[in-house]
C-alpha cells in the first residue's frame, strides 16, 4: 500500500447514494426509538456513546481530515465544560447563552496553542497538545473559580421552552441532536473548499502549498473547528453531570477519544461513529478488569496501527 | 532571595536538570536518526526505575542498601532497558518506517501506553519505596548542606553524557549514526547497516533514560508507574530548548530547564503548584521565537 489513503475530493462519489443514505437513516431511526425500549442503564451507556460520537467526530476533523495528531483534545472539552459550568453556577447565566461564550473560549485556546505550533513539524503539535491537556487540568485544579481539586458543583440544568432537561432520556435526546448536528457539519465541511484543502494538506503538504493552499491557516481552521465541537460537547456534559472535576479531563480521556477515531477508521464518518460507540462500551465490557484496563486499551491501539492501520471499517473506495 | 536560597536552588536545579538531560539525550538521538518523536521514552525511563528497583531489592540481600547495590541496579537496568528499547523498535517502529507520519506517531503513542499499562497492571498503581542507605555526609556551603550523593549523581550523569558525546563524535558507529541522521538512503548505499545503527541508537537512548530512572528513583526514594509521563514532557522541552537532534544541545537544554524550574518555582507568583505550567510556557515561547533551540542550527554535528 502506498502513502496515500485519502483520494482527492474529485475522486469521491456523490453525497447522495441510497446504499449510504438508507442504512444511515435506519441507524438514526433506531437511535430515536432506543430509550422507549431500553432501561435506564442502557440509556445511560447510550448517552455516553453519543457523547463520544460527538467528541470523536470533532477530533476526526483534526486527525482524520487534516492529519494532525492532537493528544490533548480533552482540554477543549474541559474548556467548554468549565466555561459553561462557571457561567451558570457562579454567575447565573442561562445555559444556552453560555454555549457561544464557550465556543469563543475554545477558539482563543485553539489559537494560543495552534498558531505557534502548526507552523512547525506536526510532531511538535502532538507533544504540545499533550502538555496543553495537562496544563488545563492543572489550572482547573489550582484556581478558586473552578472549584479546585474537588471541582465545580451546582451547575444548572438547561431549560428549553419552559421544559427542563432532567432525566437520562432527556439528555439522551439532547446528545442525539448534538451528534446529528455534528455529523451534518462534518459531512458538509468534508466536501467544502476547506475540507478539500485539508485533504490536500494531509495528502502532500508541499504540493498543497504549491497549488496555493495556505497550509498553516488550513491546519489552524481544522484545529479550531475540532476545538469548538469539543467545547459544545463540554457544555452539554457539564449540564448533564451538574458537577465536574479536573479528573474528568485527564490524558486518558484524550486517549480514549483518539482511540475511537483510530479504531473505526480515520477520516470517515461511519467508521468514527462505530469507533466512538466501541470506546464507550469498553469500560462496561472491562468492568472486572481493574488495573488491566489501560493495558487492554493500549494493546488495542497498537494492534490496530500495526495490523489494520485503516481501522475496523475502512474506506473501500481507496 | 538570599544567597543561601540561590545556592540551594542551584543544587536542586542541577540535579533535576541532569535527569532531564539524560532523558532528553535519548529523545534527541532517536529524533535525529529516524525523525520520530518517541513517545515511549518517558515510559522507558519509568521502566528503568522499576527494573532498577527490582535488581536493587535482590542484590540488596547480599550487598546491602549502599552504593554497590545502586551501581549494580544502574548497570543491570541500563542493559535490560536498552534491550527493551531495541525490542520496541524492532516490533513496533520498524514495520511502520515507511508509513505516513500520523500512523507512526500513533504507533509510538501505542507503544508508550503498552509500557505504561503493563507497569500499572503489574504494580497495581502503588508507589514503591526505593530505600537506599547512602548516608548524608557532605559539604556545607554557608548554611546549605550538599551531600556526596548529590555530587556523585550530577557527576555520574555528566560522565554518561560525555561518554555518549565521545561515542558519537569519535567512533565508527557514531559516525554511522551521524550519517544515517543526515541521509538514510545514501547511508545504505554506502554500505552502512542502517537497521543496526537504528537499533544501536535505541539501545543507547533507552539505556541513558534507564540510568536516569534508577538515579531519580534512588534519589527521591520512590518509584511510580506514572513518573514517566511528566518527565517525558519535560525532557522533550529540554531537547527543544537545546535544539532537538543535537547531543550537546540536549545536555545544555536539560541543565538549563532544571535551573529555570528551580528558580522559577521560587518566584513568588509561580510557586510549586504552577511549576509545570511555567515549564510548558517556556516550551511554547521557544517554539514561537526559536524553534531550532539554542544549539540547533549552529551545530553541524547532528545525531
Amino acid at each position: 500500500m502506498t502513502e496515500a489513503r485519502i483520494l482527492p475530493a474529485a475522486a469521491q462519489p456523490r453525497l447522495m447514494r441510497w446504499s449510504v443514505v438508507l442504512p444511515a437513516l435506519a441507524a438514526v431511526a433506531c437511535a430515536l426509538v432506543l430509550p422507549q425500549f431500553a432501561n435506564a442503564y442502557v440509556t445511560e451507556v447510550a448517552t455516553t456513546a453519543l457523547l463520544y460520537v460527538v467528541l470523536c467526530l470533532g477530533l476526526n476533523i483534526v486527525v482524520g481530515y487534516a492529519g494532525l495528531l492532537d493528544l490533548g483534545y480533552a482540554a477543549f472539552f474541559a474548556v467548554g465544560a468549565y466555561t459553561s459550568g462557571i457561567l451558570t453556577a457562579e454567575f447565573g447565566l442561562n445555559f444556552w447563552l453560555t454555549i457561544p461564550v464557550a465556543m469563543a473560549a475554545a477558539c482563543v485556546a485553539g489559537i494560543i496553542i495552534g498558531a505557534p505550533t502548526l507552523r512547525l513539524r506536526s510532531d511538535y503539535l502532538a507533544i504540545v497538545t499533550l502538555g496543553f491537556g495537562e496544563i488545563v487540568r492543572i489550572i482547573a485544579r489550582n484556581l478558586d473559580i473552578t472549584g479546585g481539586a474537588s471541582g465545580l458543583i451546582g451547575i444548572e440544568r438547561p431549560e428549553i421552552f419552559g421544559f427542563k432537561l432532567m432525566q437520562v432520556q432527556h439528555f439522551y435526546y439532547a446528545f442525539l441532536v448534538l451528534a446529528l448536528l455534528t455529523a451534518f457539519v462534518c459531512l458538509s465541511v468534508e466536501r467544502s473548499r476547506m475540507g478539500r484543502a485539508w485533504f490536500y494538506v494531509r495528502y502532500d503538504e508541499d504540493a498543497a502549498a504549491g497549488i496555493g493552499i495556505n497550509r498553516v491557516s488550513a491546519k489552524l481552521q481544522a484545529y479550531m473547528m475540532g476545538a469548538v465541537i469539543a467545547s459544545v460537547a463540554g457544555c452539554l456534559y457539564a449540564a448533564k453531570m451538574t458537577a465536574i472535576s479536573p479528573e474528568s479531563f485527564t490524558f486518558n480521556q484524550s486517549l480514549l477519544i483518539l482511540l475511537g477515531v483510530v479504531l473505526g477508521g480515520m477520516g470517515r464518518i461511519p467508521g468514527v461513529v462505530l469507533g466512538a460507540i466501541l470506546v464507550a462500551l469498553l469500560p462496561e465490557v472491562l468492568r472486572g478488569a481493574g488495573t488491566y484496563r489501560p493495558l487492554v486499551t493500549a494493546v488495542a491501539l497498537l494492534a490496530i496501527m500495526l495490523f489494520r492501520p485503516n481501522g475496523l471499517w475502512p474506506d473501500k473506495r481507496v | 532571595m538570599t544567597l543561601d536560597l540561590v545556592i540551594q536552588q542551584l543544587v536542586n536545579g542541577l540535579i533535576v536538570g541532569s535527569f532531564y538531560a539524560l532523558i532528553a539525550l535519548g529523545y534527541s538521538m532517536v529524533f535525529g536518526v529516524i525523525k520520530l518523536l518517541n513517545f515511549a521514552h518517558g515510559d522507558i525511563y519509568m521502566n528503568g526505575a522499576f527494573v532498577g528497583l527490582v535488581v536493587f531489592s535482590f542484590v540488596g540481600i547480599w550487598v546491602g542498601n549502599g552504593w554497590l547495590g545502586v551501581v549494580c541496579a544502574l548497570l543491570v537496568s541500563m542493559l535490560a532497558v536498552g534491550l527493551l528499547g531495541v525490542v520496541i523498535e524492532r516490533f513496533a517502529y520498524r514495520p511502520m518506517r515507511n508509513a505516513p507520519r500520523l500512523s507512526i506517531l500513533i504507533t509510538a503513542l501505542g507503544a508508550s501506553m503498552v509500557l505504561n499499562g503493563t507497569a500499572l497492571a503489574l504494580t497495581g498503581g502503588k508507589h514503591y519505596a526505593f530505600n537506599t542507605d547512602l548516608g548524608f555526609a557532605g559539604v556545607d556551603i554557608s548554611t546549605v548542606h550538599i551531600t556526596y550523593t548529590q555530587m556523585v549523581l550530577v557527576a555520574a550523569s555528566i560522565s554518561l553524557m560525555a561518554g555518549m558525546q565521545a561515542f558519537v563524535s569519535r567512533t565508527m558507529y557514531g559516525k554511522a549514526m551521524r550519517a544515517v541522521s543526515i541521509d538514510m538512503g545514501a547511508s545504505r548505499l554506502m554500505g552502512i547497516d542502517v537497521d543496526r545503527v537504528i537499533a544501536l541508537t535505541f539501545f543507547m537512548g533507552s539505556a541513558l533514560a534507564a540510568g536516569g530512572g534508577v538515579m531519580a528513583g534512588a534519589y527521591y526514594g520512590s518509584v511510580h508507574f506514572f513518573m514517566g509521563f511528566i518527565m517525558g514532557l519535560k525532557a522533550f522541552t529540554a531537547a527543544v530548548i537545546g535544539g532537538i537532534g543535537s547531543v550537546p544541545g540536549a545536555m545544555l537544554g536539560g541543565l538549563l530547564l532544571g535551573l529555570l524550574e528551580a528558580f522559577g518555582s521560587s518566584l513568588p507568583f509561580v510557586g510549586s503548584e504552577w511549576r509545570d505550567v511555567f515549564v510548558f510556557g517556556t516550551l511554547i515561547l521557544f517554539l514561537v521565537f526559536k524553534p531550532t533551540g539554542i544549539l540547533g542550527r549552529s551545530v553541524v554535528e547532528r545525531v
